[in-house]
């Protein structure tokens, strides 16, 4: 068993969760709280992972973090090293990739707060800060488990984007989606079982806490 | 003293107002669809007239020509709409204090208090909204709406989940209360009995224009008639 690897992998789902958490709330509120015509675009930007196969936005992150773009090249002045290969850029890569499964379900939660609590909320003179905090995360709070879930358990098996931007070097970018690729391609059968019961456990798992999750809120609110 | 000029378009409806109510009290009175709860919108601040200008004492609330707007929460003015919206997962002392955030803890909790005894509900303090009756939940939706000692109050038939008895009285406390802060205050019915005994000034509105104001019994005296008629007939 690759300890390494799993170790890697639950890092760098943790991380790219609880930055999507910090990034998503916002940026959902905005989306519904917003008004400007060029939020149509951002959700279709913020969106486009979704539809877009994995190594093309690995294409495009490799091409733009190296030192041919100007993105690149301030990357690498601003830390010492190119993103790509680099734990750092998995974490980039995967915030990028994860983002709609994070943003969906907060949209759609936010979304589903009552216009009138709203209206009472700014009537009052709440900010828009205060109405997310005091209101939207609350009163959503199933739909920012899921996509905290989500977030993760994409993460964690997240594949081409990996592999395009960080490659497989390991203790930095071998997460267990690769480990499993290169036990697959070495015809090494019975340790890539192992490897894929372990995702499946970790996918399992986070399911039945996301299902008992709402359960127990939606008992509360019964 | 409230001085509007609006002129709003929400799709093929059209609203047209130009109005001075200096009365502590005046009545909106109209049809459903006449523009009530649109006008009431725009008073508060939710929503922007195409044109136009709002005042309050002399204060410019909105004024589409210089592009002022102040939000709502920054205009002294209070709403209180036929749904209570109370914050679901909130106690009721504390959607009573929401809007209430420059005081400190004891002086919240003297406000709680009065708006709690204004409304007849100090028994209801640590109640959840989803376990008050409807007549209960407005009641806390107007001390709620009071509690930021507002300049100008808009009742949008608000009191419609309450009985008769207990509608009367409350009204009678709330325009008491309201006399002492000098709260100026528009409520909007389509019931014109209310209308009518309100005894306050009366501005009729009707397809989205104000068509008469003055005392109750002028504007609404083909109304009064109406009904009379009806209860004759009977």
């Amino acid at each position: 068993m690759d300890w390494q690897a799993l170790a890697l992998t639950l890092k760098l789902a943790t991380l790219t969760t609880a930055i999507l958490l910090v990034l998503s709330v916002p940026l959902s509120a905005l989306l519904i709280l917003g008004r400007s015509r060029w939020l149509a675009i951002l959700e279709a930007l913020a969106t486009l992972p979704l539809v877009l196969p994995p190594t093309v936005l690995g294409f495009f992150l490799l091409v733009l973090l190296g030192p041919r773009t100007a993105v690149g090249r301030g990357v690498i002045a601003l830390l010492g090293h190119p993103l790509a290969f680099s734990f750092s850029g998995l974490v980039v890569g995967s915030v990028i990739y994860s983002l709609p499964f994070a943003l969906q379900p907060l949209v759609a939660g936010f979304a589903a707060v009552e216009p009138g609590l709203v209206d009472a909320a700014r009537l009052l003179g709440a900010n828009p800060a205060r109405i997310v905090f005091t209101l939207f995360v609350p009163l959503a709070r199933r739909s920012l488990l899921a996509g905290a879930l989500l977030s993760f358990l994409h993460t964690v098996g997240e594949f081409g984007v990996v592999l395009m931007l960080g490659g497989d070097i390991p203790g930095a970018t071998r997460t267990l989606s690769i480990l499993l690729y290169n036990q697959v391609e070495n015809f090494d059968y019975a340790a890539a079982s192992r490897t894929a019961a372990i995702l499946l456990a970790l996918s399992v798992a986070a399911l039945i806490a996301i299902y008992s999750g709402t359960r127990r809120l939606r008992g509360r609110h019964a | 003293m409230l001085e509007f000029s609006i002129d709003a378009r929400r799709g093929s409806f059209h609203l047209h107002v130009e109005c001075r109510f200096a009365s502590e009290w005046t009545v909106i009175f109209g049809p459903s669809g006449a523009g009530k709860s649109t006008l009431l919108r725009l008073l508060a601040g939710l929503d922007r007239p195409d044109f136009g200008s709002i005042a309050l004492d002399g204060n410019t609330l909105s004024d589409s020509a210089s592009r002022v707007h102040q939000k709502p929460g920054h205009r002294n003015t209070a709403l209180v709409a036929q749904q209570p919206a109370l914050f679901p997962h909130m106690s009721v002392a504390a959607n009573v204090s929401y809007g209430v955030v420059d005081l400190n803890g004891s002086q919240r909790a003297e406000r709680i208090e009065e708006m709690l005894k204004l409304v007849d509900a100090e028994n209801l303090t640590h109640r959840r909204p989803r376990d008050l009756s409807g007549g209960e939940a407005q009641r806390i939706a107007l001390a709620r709406a009071l509690a930021p000692l507002p300049h100008l109050l808009l009742l949008d038939e608000p009191f419609s989940a309450l009985d008769g008895a207990a509608s009367d009285a409350l009204l009678e406390r709330l325009k008491d209360w309201l006399r002492k802060r000098s709260v100026q205050t528009i409520l909007v019915t389509h019931d014109a009995t209310d209308a009518y005994a309100s005894g306050a000034e009366v501005a009729f509105l009707r397809d989205g224009r104000i068509v008469a104001l003055g005392p109750a019994d002028v504007v609404l005296a083909d109304e009064r008639r109406r009904i009379l008629e009806r209860l004759g007939s009977n």
